[in-house]
This record gives C-alpha cells, sequence and structure tokens, in this order.
C-alpha cells in the first residue's frame, strides 16, 4: 500500500475523497509505462476505487465488467460493508480500463467477485478508518470509542455525530491505514443478506442503460463486414459497385477479415452488405460437415489418427494397462455451441494516428487493449478504451484475439478521425464460431467386487482453447474428479485436433461437457450397482475425503426431497459438479412427452464460500440452468460443407419462457473466502436432466442436444402444462 | 420519401426508404436507442414496440406502415400498468445484461391491460415471443404477477 491522499477538485462541492491503494508490482510498472493514456478522473498511485462526494454519497468504481451477472452489487457491497456506509446512498460506476489505476482487467473465470475480495474490502476498511480518524481528532476522543453506521460516524459517550459528507474534508487529511482492521464474517450487516440489490434494475427497465450498440456520436459512421461463410476462407476477389449505389453507403473497402461496409445508417450498411458481389478462396477452408467431423474425432479416439494425446489425471502404476474382468464401456458427443447473447457483437471506435479510442462491453479489457494496438500499430499507452456493460456475453466477448474489436480498429483506421460503430447481424454473431468446442469422450471403467470403479480410462477429443500450451481446460471437471477415489489407476488421454472452426470460452468452459460425462456415467454405475445414486456418489466423495461435495449432496437431497414418491410419470435426476472453485448440486424433475423432456422444477444448492449477494447468486443459478437447459434441449451449431448451418433464433432454438423450470436456491452457509458464480450454475443441470430421463427410461443419453432433426423446433406452448 | 410518423406523442417527418425497419428509424434517426436490434426476424422480440398498442417487432415494421399507426416506445410507455411493472422488475431484480428487458416490459405492460389477472399459462402465451438469454423468465413471471396483484389492490 502506498500511503497518499488527496482531494479532488477545487471546492468540497465538487469534490470528492478518494480512497483506495496500489502495489508497486512489476506488472504494474509496466502498465504505467504501457499506459500513457487512460483517461480515469485520477489514474494517480491510488487505484481509485471508492469516491466520496460532498453530498456523502459513495461511488465505487468497478474494474470489472457488468455482462448482466450482477457483480457489480457485490463488488458494492464488500466496499460498502467495511465502510459502514449507507447502502441506498451507494452507487457503482464502471471504471475505463487503465492498467495503471486498477491492474489487469479481466472479467473471466467467474473471478470478479473472488479476486476484488481483498481489494475493495481493504478500500472501504481504510476510508473508514480515515472518517474515524477524522472524527476522533474533532472531537478529541480516542478512536476506538467511534462507531460508523449507515454513513454516519458517532460517538455515543459525548453524544456527536457527523456525516461523511461533515467530515470528508477533514478525513481527506487523514493517512490512509497500510492493513486496515477488517471485519469478521459474524460482524457482517449487508454482505449476505437480501439488502444486496442490483443498482441497475431501474435503469435497465426505463431503456436507459447505454450499450456498445447505442452508442451515438457527433460524425460517427457504421460498418458491417461480409465474411467468409467458410471458416478458414479468404477474399479472392469483390464488386462493390451495387453497394456503393445503396443510398447512405459512405465506403466499401477489403479488411483482413472480408469486406466491409461503411454507411451513415445501419441498416444502410445493412443493404450495402446485401448488395456485395464476393468470391470467397476456399483453398484453406473447412469444407467437411458435422457427420465427418464426429467420424473424425471417433477415428481419432480409438487411436486411428496421427495425433499425439497428452495425459491428463493420470494415476497409478501401468494405468495404460489393458482392463479386464467387468468392464464398462461409455462414449459421448457434444456439439459446438454458440453464445448467441442478446446483444450481438458491435464495438465503437475512432483511430486518429496513433491515438485510438474505443468504447466496447469489453470483458477481457486489458488484453483487449493490446490486441488494439497492434491492429492500429500503436503502443498500448495510445489506446483509450471506455467500457460499457454489455447485453451478455457468457463468453463470446472474452476471447483472446478479440476479434470483433480489432475488426473495427481496423476500419477505424482506415477511415482515420470518424467514430465508427461496428455492428454485427445475428447470423453474423451465429456464424462466427468461437464455439464451446465440440468433443467425444470414450469411458472405460473397470469395476471392482465391491460395485466400486476399480480403475479408469478416459479419452477425450477437443480442439484446445489456447493456442500454446496444455489443453487443460477440455478436461477440467474430469481431471482429479473424486469419482477416481476409488481407482488403482486412472488413464486420461486428450486429443486435441487442429481446423479451421474456431472455438472458444462458453460459460462454465471445460465443465460445460466434462459434468455431463462424468455425472451421467455416475449415475449408470450406479443403476448397474443397484444403488440409489446420490448414495453411490456420497461412499465416493467420502473415499476422496471430498467434505464441501458431502456437504452440498446432503443439504441437495434434503431440499429437493430425494427419494420421496413423485406422481407417475416424473423423475428427480441429481448431477453435482464443480466449476471455478465453486460446488453445485441440482435435482430436476422430469417428465417425457413424446420423448422430449418436461422440467418443471430444479433444485439447487451452492457451495460458493461466503455468499456476498445471495439474491443475485440465486439469479445466477436460474440464468445458469435456463442457459444450460437451452442447450442441453436444442443447442448444436452444425457444419453442411463447412457452413454453419444454424444462423439465428428461427434455425436455432433457445429456451423460452414456457419452458423455463421453477428454481430453488439454497446456499450453504460458509465462511471460507468467496469463489465465483457467473459459471457454475451451467453444469449440473443437462446431466441431472439426462440422469432423470435414466430414471424413467433406462436409457442413457449418448449425445447432446436431446431434440434434433424435427423434434428441433420449439415446444408449443400449449404442450406445456 | 418522406413520412410523418407519431412516435412517443410527438409527430417525426422522416425520410427515408418506405421498407425501412422502423427499429432502424427509431434507433438511428430519431435515437431512441431503448429499443433493441436482437435478431432482425420478430423472433427475439428485443425491439417490440407498441403499435397502437399492440406489441409489434419493430424490426419487421416496414416504416411505410407504423408512419399511419401511433408508435409508444420504452421511452415513454406510461401508465398505471408500467408504473406497477417497472417497480416490480426493480423490486425483484429482474434484469441480468438487460438488454432484452425493454422488449419484455412492452409485452408484459401490453399483457396487463388487456388481462388483469393473468395465468401463468396467459404470461406463457404473452411472453414467449421474448427471448433472455441470462434466462430472467421466472423473475419476469412473478414481477408480472406482483405487478397485476398490487393493480388490484389499487382499484
Amino acid at each position: 500500500m502506498t500511503r497518499r491522499r488527496m482531494i479532488l477538485g477545487g471546492s468540497l462541492i465538487g469534490g470528492a475523497l478518494i480512497v483506495g491503494y496500489t502495489a508497486t508490482h512489476p506488472m504494474q510498472v509496466a502498465g504505467a509505462i504501457l499506459q500513457g493514456g487512460g483517461s480515469d478522473p485520477e489514474p494517480s498511485a491510488f487505484g481509485p476505487f471508492v469516491r466520496i462526494g460532498s453530498d456523502g454519497w459513495v461511488t465505487v468504481v468497478n474494474k470489472q465488467q457488468e455482462m448482466g451477472q450482477g457483480i457489480h452489487a457485490g463488488i458494492a457491497a464488500m466496499v460498502a460493508e467495511e465502510l459502514d456506509a449507507d447502502w441506498d446512498r451507494v452507487r457503482v460506476i464502471e471504471a475505463r480500463n487503465n492498467f495503471r489505476a486498477y491492474g489487469l482487467q479481466m472479467t473471466a473465470g467467474s473471478n470478479a467477485i473472488a479476486s476484488n475480495w481483498d481489494a475493495m474490502r481493504n478500500a472501504g476498511a481504510a476510508a473508514r478508518a480515515m472518517f474515524v480518524a477524522a472524527a476522533a481528532h474533532r472531537w478529541n476522543v480516542s478512536s476506538q470509542s467511534i462507531e460508523v453506521r449507515d454513513g454516519v460516524v458517532s460517538h455515543p459517550g459525548s453524544n456527536q455525530s457527523a456525516t461523511f459528507a461533515d467530515l470528508l474534508e477533514d478525513a481527506s487529511r487523514q493517512t490512509p491505514p497500510q492493513s486496515p482492521t477488517l471485519k469478521q464474517p459474524k460482524d457482517y450487516r449487508l454482505i449476505g443478506t437480501d439488502r444486496v440489490h442490483r443498482k441497475d434494475s431501474l435503469a435497465k427497465s426505463t431503456g436507459a442503460v447505454i450499450y456498445t450498440q447505442d452508442i451515438q456520436r457527433p460524425d460517427m459512421l457504421v460498418a458491417m463486414v461480409a465474411h467468409s461463410p467458410r471458416f478458414g476462407g479468404t477474399l479472392a476477389r469483390f464488386d462493390a459497385s451495387d453497394a456503393l449505389k445503396v443510398k447512405d453507403v459512405v465506403d466499401v473497402f477489403a479488411i483482413e477479415t472480408g469486406v466491409a461496409v461503411v454507411a451513415k445508417t445501419t441498416f444502410a450498411a445493412r443493404r450495402g452488405r446485401d448488395a456485395l458481389r464476393i468470391e470467397w478462396n476456399d483453398g484453406e477452408a473447412e469444407m467437411r460437415s458435422t457427420p465427418e467431423l464426429i467420424e473424425y474425432y471417433h477415428q481419432i479416439a480409438a487411436g486411428r489418427g496421427d495425433l499425439e494425446p497428452s495425459d491428463f489425471g493420470t494415476k497409478g502404476e501401468n494405468p495404460g494397462a489393458p482392463f479386464d474382468g467387468d468392464v464398462v464401456e461409455f462414449a459421448f458427443d457434444f456439439p459446438y455451441l454458440a453464445h448467441a447473447p442478446m446483444e450481438t457483437l458491435d464495438c465503437v471506435a475512432q483511430v486518429e494516428g496513433w491515438n485510438v479510442s474505443i468504447t466496447s462491453g469489453a470483458h477481457l479489457a486489458t488484453l483487449d487493449q493490446v490486441m488494439a494496438a497492434i491492429a492500429a500499430r500503436t503502443i498500448p499507452g495510445k489506446v483509450d478504451l471506455e467500457v460499457v456493460p454489455a447485453g451478455g456475453s457468457f463468453g463470446r466477448r472474452g476471447i483472446m484475439s478479440s476479434d470483433y474489436l480489432v475488426e473495427c480498429v481496423r476500419i477505424a483506421k482506415r477511415i482515420q478521425g470518424r467514430p465508427i460503430k461496428l455492428i454485427w447481424s445475428r447470423e453474423d454473431e451465429m456464424m462466427s464460431g468461437y464455439y464451446r468446442p465440440m468433443s467425444h469422450h470414450r469411458v472405460w471403467v473397470q469395476m471392482g467386487a465391491d460395485a466400486f470403479p476399480a480403475r479408469w480410462r478416459v479419452h477425450s477429443v477437443c480442439q484446445a482453447l489456447t493456442p500454446i500450451g496444455p489443453n487443460f481446460q477440455a478436461t477440467e471437471g474430469i481431471t482429479n474428479s473424486p469419482y477416481f477415489s476409488t481407482a488403482s489407476t486412472v488413464d486420461g488421454k486428450i486429443f486435441s485436433p487442429s481446423f479451421p472452426v474456431v472455438v472458444g470460452f462458453w460459460r462454465s468452459v471445460g465443465a460445460a461437457h466434462t459434468a455431463f460425462v462424468m455425472e451421467h456415467v455416475i449415475d449408470q454405475l450406479a443403476r448397474r450397482a443397484d444403488r440409489d445414486p446420490a448414495a453411490y456418489r456420497r461412499t465416493l466423495y467420502e473415499k476422496a475425503g471430498d467434505l464441501r461435495r458431502i456437504r452440498v449432496l446432503d443439504e441437495l437431497c434434503g431440499k429437493a426431497g430425494w427419494g420421496s414418491p413423485l406422481e407417475a410419470g416424473w423423475a428427480r435426476g441429481l448431477a453435482i459438479a464443480e466449476a471455478f472453485g465453486t460446488i453445485v448440486g441440482q435435482v430436476a424433475e422430469v417428465r417425457l412427452v413424446d420423448g422430449r423432456p418436461i422440467v418443471r422444477r430444479v433444485v439447487a444448492v451452492v457451495d460458493c464460500g461466503i455468499a456476498v449477494a445471495p439474491d443475485q447468486i440465486a439469479a445466477q443459478m436460474e440464468g445458469g440452468i435456463g442457459f444450460g437447459l437451452s442447450a442441453a434441449l436444442y443447442g448444436a451449431m452444425t457444419l453442411k460443407d463447412g457452413i454453419v448451418q444454424e444462423t439465428n433464433f428461427d434455425s436455432h432454438p433457445v429456451l423460452r419462457m414456457n419452458e423455463m423450470p421453477a428454481v430453488e436456491t439454497h446456499i450453504i452457509k460458509s465462511t471460507s473466502r468467496p469463489t465465483g458464480m457467473g459459471e457454475p450454475g451451467v453444469p449440473p443441470i443437462a446431466p441431472a436432466v439426462a440422469n432423470a430421463m435414466l430414471a424413467l427410461t433406462g436409457s442413457p443419453t449418448k449425445s447432446l442436444p436431446f431434440l434434433s432433426g424435427n423434434a428441433l423446433s420449439n415446444s408449443d406452448v400449449s404442450s406445456q402444462s | 420519401m418522406s413520412y410523418a410518423i407519431s412516435v412517443n406523442g410527438q409527430v417525426h417527418h422522416v425520410e427515408d426508404d418506405g421498407q425501412t425497419p422502423l427499429l432502424w428509424v427509431l434507433r438511428d434517426t430519431l435515437k431512441l436507442t431503448g429499443t433493441k436490434y436482437g435478431c432482425g426476424v420478430a423472433q427475439c422480440g428485443a425491439c417490440t414496440v407498441h403499435v397502437d398498442g399492440t406489441p409489434t417487432r419493430s424490426c419487421t415494421l416496414p416504416l411505410e406502415v407504423a408512419a399511419s399507426a401511433r408508435i409508444t416506445t420504452i421511452e415513454s410507455i406510461e401508465g398505471v400498468e408500467a408504473q406497477a411493472i417497472r417497480g416490480a422488475w426493480v423490486a425483484r431484480d429482474v434484469p441480468q445484461c438487460g438488454f432484452c428487458q425493454s422488449g419484455q416490459i412492452m409485452s408484459a405492460v401490453a399483457l396487463l391491460r388487456t388481462l388483469k389477472t393473468p395465468t401463468d399459462r396467459d404470461i406463457d402465451v404473452a411472453m414467449s415471443g421474448n427471448i433472455c438469454r441470462c434466462a430472467t423468465y421466472n423473475r419476469i413471471r412473478a414481477a408480472i404477477h406482483d405487478a397485476a396483484a398490487q393493480l388490484g389492490t389499487a382499484r
């Protein structure tokens, strides 16, 4: 912590007390050199996380990106709790991208609450200590005798009190403590209560929130880009003569990713693009269809390819030795999945010489800044990135290549001096890839005499999510599974084929398919052994010493009424999975109508450490279940001769109101550090539904989605009970 | 061509092709950006506005057709139903990313204007044209019931 004190502005009317701290981390020193720009109010040695105005309002600066997950509420609650602020007078603003002020700004891996837990509490506690010291000095009493509550500082002994606003100037002269004392969880008055509401609900109910799509600037032009319909295809030639005849089309030119049409309005850009005649070069393009890719994966898993696998989660002596005795075999196929956030990809950028300014719902802002600099051939310090809320992302805006943002910068660089708003159509978004990778998993289990696994073999085929390093995300959730606890050997192999279809992070990443593998296999093993699936799991967790899963399982069985009878035709299915340190268990109540699963209720239990914002944890559970169920029922991006067949919500159904199950969320009481909630609600739902279907029919699920072909269209509202 | 179009109680004279979808007239010409583009093919409901009081997907409604009607957008939807809906939305923290919520609210207000106490099935029928990828559906349903109950008490 750096000792600093300052007051902004010439007077207290426009002034604000800024409290924060910064570490002298080598990365941040490097950042200070790179980040000459950064137009935050005061990129000082403080990371300005907390501002207190002369009106008594507390403004929390959120360096993470809000894409719906409600993290702003939790982050603000951490500050407000330690500051003892009046929650009703706390607001949150989004930080611009500023490495020097805030360090890395990457909102990913459900880490926003976990990674800000120390910094934001310390900022709040340091500010509180400054108010306490100011009051103690003013009233000539000891600091220990002072209390703070709801933004009011008081000394009960002498019956004196003052608001933050009253004390602002004096407090600003105090030195923030280097290691402020933090509260014990038992003393929390705000954290963990239903008082922690979102701060953006009203603005999001009036149309007032400005997303990237809504940005208006004087002189702004709108761009759309015609992309190759095939992954890996490149532009051969194009004829823009008709496009340029469209009213309000300003310019048409080739860029690295296709042909850009720049116009005065969005619809003119769209019409101009429709009028282009383009020839693509498919020499390097992916030309296969989905059935061929599935067959290719099967061949790889069978060891008939030339792809060298790498090991994961191997255990014991000679894990590759042949299995004998009672061996059970499983195989799964999972499709590519699109993110389809409600706001398609978009970005606003202006380039003037070396200077780049960008507005975007960027959740890997630091990376986006560097990628933009490379695209504009400037240095990151010349890139100013204003971060605005995103209309969803689910990982699509968080990809390593920053594709859409870089595309916008390239167009803006060509146009020079005018703001460019790049808008992708829904079709552009759905056909653009960066999908949750398709995967194939083969599992062999050699059973022991006790009907528990004695040896495991898992061979997976999945494209890598990162260009370098081991393909660990593809098997997270299998690696170190507690279900390996009774086994003497585990033979894990991951094959990582590489071809032009681009893949990326999709909400819950590896667990989005690996949870299905492990949870559906374990149910089948339990049923084969004539054991209750919950009891069977519990034995494996006990053997693994996995106390957190045991607690989640026990709570889940209790809350879901596991084992109690249901009406005829209904069954329960259970699944438990970990993602990013959070454990979620779900029980789904399912019936089948013409082979179609109807899910009426999901009971969920979560262990995410200290629950900072319980109602937002519940919201993410509901959202995760809806998102995961949508993918399980319908999700599949398929290729025909290399061209994506699902291009909009008509050919790619998603979950609608009438298909959403009731959701009950129960949070395990914990005093451990918080873990994340944006993603972990997703993985268990698909295997929970599959396990219920298994209970109903005895037939396992071998591939997703549950519905394909003729059953693919959304269920008619009338088919819902 | 020039069209006189009534939006939120004001008449605007718009120079544009009659085939231009109302959505883009609202967003790009009139700068009313509360109404969102989500799919362009009337499948997601993010662009829902009221056309003579009826919830309508503005992304497929040509300007030349819209010009003869009274258009209301999220920016100026008013009245007891709208107030009750907004209050319920905030009390339940319905929105997550929020991008679809303008459309959701326009559909919900229209529902409450037609049916004072909608059942779950009524809500399914009225709201299934509005996609929410954050899956805030349960809170939307609960908030509609809350708003209906509040209006019932007020009457």
